[in-house]
């Protein structure tokens, strides 16, 4: 009953996305109040549905209803109740309901909280949303219902994948999802602009909250897959340039691009129809990641969802999306005047800067994505592109972008000084020189460029640092004036210092890891003591243990330094019985922001057992500046400017009424 | 989306039987010649995986590499001749770094061009803008707007 109830109410909220789809439309045309009011309201219901129905989704898989296709093969009665839970979009199918059930959530929102739109830009909004979701309704009816059931429930299920029963599954996923299919608004918004052949400051700050808040998800889902890979896969690796990982990180690129250039359009008027055009290319980014992963086509050889029919299915709606929105563009974007000069060295000529390293370093990551397809395609020659490839291009591009970014906020809108910014960035550049020269003396040699990058890291933070002691008037004024002016500053601008100096430390955390790394891999018997960065790990023992759906191996270390133990470190291995698979649970041990690394390889018949140590120097910097960044977010989220549905003077609203 | 998942699961599912990476008795025991040897594998496609290089991979196929690797340099061989090697053997595939030749030409040439083009658009675009940079008056407000402007205008002060 559940099962047909959760796919009953996605047909209705099939249904009701096509009403959503035409009559708001109509309404606009005929200018008809009530019939743009219907956007309002089947978004409402939809969500409402969509909710029923992944709802529904849930609670089998936490009564382990084996009857259900979906259940059986990504469930198992013994699984731990938030595996059950989190199992729901670990699979093809349930990952689709949550994309949609995401998409009706943020379309939901517009509708609950649009209230300050204008009534035919919010119905434009919500009938596009609705087109996306027409679109996927009927992809997850029609190639990956994950309620079909089978005809003989067997008894048992098949268990998640052991890697995905984590609680990073919990996190990741949702998130990834809140991010990307977040930039379906601002997506909706460009398509509503060019249809109503309107466009205006007003426009970008309707935008900028929904953008912001899809790339403040994306930016921790990103984050946190990598983070998740790191503990999980067992050789502490946090990044791998897979296409898996690029397709999150194209629009995460174009989405911070998107968030400046909106920055100029609301502030400035200007680079209108980039700005659109960013809008629509930020979201056709996320579309062509869904194919890309959903489709198997980058997976040739181990196919996760190889199903040519969804491929296809999805690269339909992909060309439909993208090539209807760029058409759109195309036709109406010259009809929009571009407004708002300035002078190539301003605010807003370096936020142009920082777009045109962004799209570069974008393209490139989308090149050497679909470069290696391409050319199999094409010319029948087999390539890869990888780690060093994005080493050679993305990174230069990305230190163009850091040496950039102190300078931005400090120059004024319209004409600046470079100058002028550059003697007020002197303190910045001093403390860059003074690190980079610290740390060339204490490592005696090494790498040349690791240095220089920590020295670009902290140019970057301490640049952030004097953009806040500038507009704050820190040594210059009295102490109580630059707290007032503290407090007085738009949380915005403090946004934007705690997001640059993220990437600052996030770079740092990056170089240290990538550079200092010390690895130790060897057969401990044991007794045995390993050595590495200081540290003396005993292997005190090897203990096996049953856990509620798998047996583990762990292996208990002791850490000691300078003949001080530490801490007891236990990484283990877990075979997982029903799919007949194991993982191993790194063990990690927190030294200020650097880690010990322990995670086990096989065992030998003799008792001994292979063992992996790694010190990784300030690697949790790495996730602290997309947290840092993130945090920027959630301030200038929270600029009474940007805030969502924002309290308006109640006689306003009320006269505004009778106008409708 | 689960992408970073979807790159986990493909590693576990070719991890069978679990091993790791680098093994113990696949190291060399002259520490210059294993550095050698890990830089390169961090060149070289484990073919069966997902983008992996062998130096991270799990899979059989990848230990093979690795050995194959370390057997070259112990015979002497300079890395761009490991290299060589490998490709003569399994193609240009086996590179993660692929060769700047006539196939991979755009894909190198990609970022200078674009940064190259973006440029010239920018300048010529802030040329044409200086020439003739009047600013175009925005659309009329519908009359709904009209109203509503009219409403806020009127007692915006205490609000803002």
């Amino acid at each position: 009953m559940i099962a047909e109830s959760g796919h009953y109410a996605l047909v209705l909220a099939l249904g009701l996305a096509l009403i959503q789809s035409i009559v708001p439309l109509i309404g606009a045309r005929l200018r008809d109040v009530a019939l743009m009011n219907v956007a309002r309201s089947a978004a409402l219901a939809q969500l409402l549905f969509v909710g029923a129905s992944f709802t529904a989704l849930v609670m089998l898989h936490v009564n382990s209803d084996f009857s259900v296709a979906n259940v059986y093969e990504n469930s198992h009665s013994m699984k731990p109740l938030i595996y059950k839970i989190t199992g729901v979009w670990g699979n093809h199918e349930g990952s689709m309901l949550l994309w949609v059930s995401i998409l009706a959530l943020f379309g939901g929102l517009v509708a609950a909280f649009g209230n300050n739109l204008p009534l035919s830009l919010r119905a434009h909004v919500l009938a596009v949303q609705a087109w996306i979701a027409s679109a996927f309704y009927l992809f997850i009816l029609v190639t990956s219902n994950p309620f079909l059931r089978i005809a003989n429930p067997p008894i048992e299920g098949r268990d998640l994948n052991p890697v995905l029963q984590d609680i990073g599954l919990a996190v990741h996923p949702p998130m990834l999802y809140l991010g990307y299919v977040g930039f379906s608004i601002s997506f909706s918004f460009a398509i509503a602009a060019l249809i109503e052949g309107r466009i205006d400051a007003a426009w970008a700050r309707w935008v900028r909250p929904w953008t912001l808040v899809a790339w403040i998800f994306l930016t921790l889902g990103i984050a946190m897959g990598s983070y998740w890979a790191y503990y999980e896969l067992g050789w502490g690796g946090w990044w791998f340039w897979d296409p898996v990982e690029n397709a999150s990180l194209m629009p995460w690129l174009a989405g911070t691009a998107l968030l400046h250039s909106a920055l100029v359009m609301e502030k400035r008027n200007a680079l209108k129809v980039w700005t659109l055009l960013l809008s629509i290319l930020t979201f056709s980014l996320s579309l062509l990641g869904t194919f890309l992963v959903r489709s198997g086509v980058i997976t040739s050889v181990h196919a996760f969802a190889t199903d040519p029919t969804r491929g296809v299915f999805i690269l339909l709606i992909l060309c439909l999306f993208i090539g209807g929105s760029l058409s759109l563009f195309a036709g109406r974007a010259t009809a929009l005047k571009q407004g708002g000069l300035f002078a190539p060295i301003s605010r807003e000529g370096a936020l142009v800067l920082n777009n045109l390293l962004l799209t570069v370093a974008c393209a490139v990551v989308l090149f050497g994505t679909l470069y290696p397809l391409a050319m199999e395609v094409l010319a029948d020659f087999k390539m890869s592109v990888g780690a060093p490839f994005y080493n050679l291009t993305f990174v230069p591009l990305f230190t163009l972008l850091l040496l950039a970014v102190p300078f931005g906020p400090l120059l004024a809108w319209k004409r600046g000084d470079l100058l002028g910014v550059t003697q007020r960035l002197l303190a910045a550049g001093v403390a860059g020189l003074v690190v980079i020269a610290i740390v060339w003396a204490w490592t005696r040699g090494g790498s040349a460029l690791a240095p220089l990058a920590i020295g670009l890291g902290v140019f970057v933070i301490a640049g952030a640092a004097t953009d806040l002691a500038e507009r704050t008037g820190l040594f210059r004024l009295p102490v109580a004036t630059t707290l007032h002016r503290a407090r007085g500053l738009p949380r915005s601008a403090w946004g934007a210092v705690f997001a640059h100096a993220g990437l600052g430390v996030a770079l740092i955390g990056i170089v240290c890891e990538t550079t200092w790394n010390s690895e130790y891999i060897a057969t401990m018997k044991q007794n045995d003591v390993a050595h590495v960065a200081g540290y003396d790990l005993k292997l005190d023992g090897l203990f096996s243990r049953q856990g509620p759906n798998y047996r583990e191996m762990i292996a208990e270390f002791n850490v000691s330094r300078d003949g001080e133990t530490l801490s007891v470190m236990t990484p283990s291995k877990r075979s997982f019985t029903t799919r007949g698979s194991s993982t191993t649970e790194a063990a990690l041990l927190t030294r200020g922001a650097s880690q010990l690394y322990v995670s086990l390889g096989d065992a030998t018949a003799e008792g001994a057992i292979a063992v992996r140590i790694y010190h990784k120097p300030l690697v949790l910097l790495i996730w602290w500046g997309p947290v840092l960044m993130a945090f920027g977010g959630v301030l200038s989220l929270s600029d009474r400017r940007l805030r969502v549905g924002a309290p308006k003077p109640a006689r306003a609203k009320q006269r505004l009424q009778p106008a409708e | 989306m689960r992408r970073m998942m979807l790159a986990i699961v493909t590693l576990v599912l070719l991890a069978l039987p679990a091993a790791h990476a680098v093994q113990p008795d696949e190291i060399m025991s002259d520490p210059a010649t294993e550095a050698r040897a890990r830089d390169l594998s961090r060149e070289l496609r484990c073919m069966v995986c997902q983008n992996q290089s062998i130096d991270d991979s799990d899979a059989p196929l990848a230990r093979d590499l690795r050995l194959l690797v370390r057997e070259r340099i112990a015979a002497g061989d300079s890395n761009s001749q490991v290299l060589d090697f490998l490709v003569a053997r399994y193609g240009e595939f086996v590179l993660l770094k692929p060769r700047f030749e006539r196939q991979t030409l755009l894909l190198w040439l990609l970022a200078p061009l674009l940064l190259a083009g973006g440029g010239l658009a920018l300048w010529l675009q802030i040329r044409r803008r200086a020439r003739n940079g009047a600013d175009v008056p925005a659309p009329p407000l519908t009359p709904d707007e009209e109203a509503r402007l009219a409403a806020l205008m009127s007692d915006d002060a205490p609000s803002r």
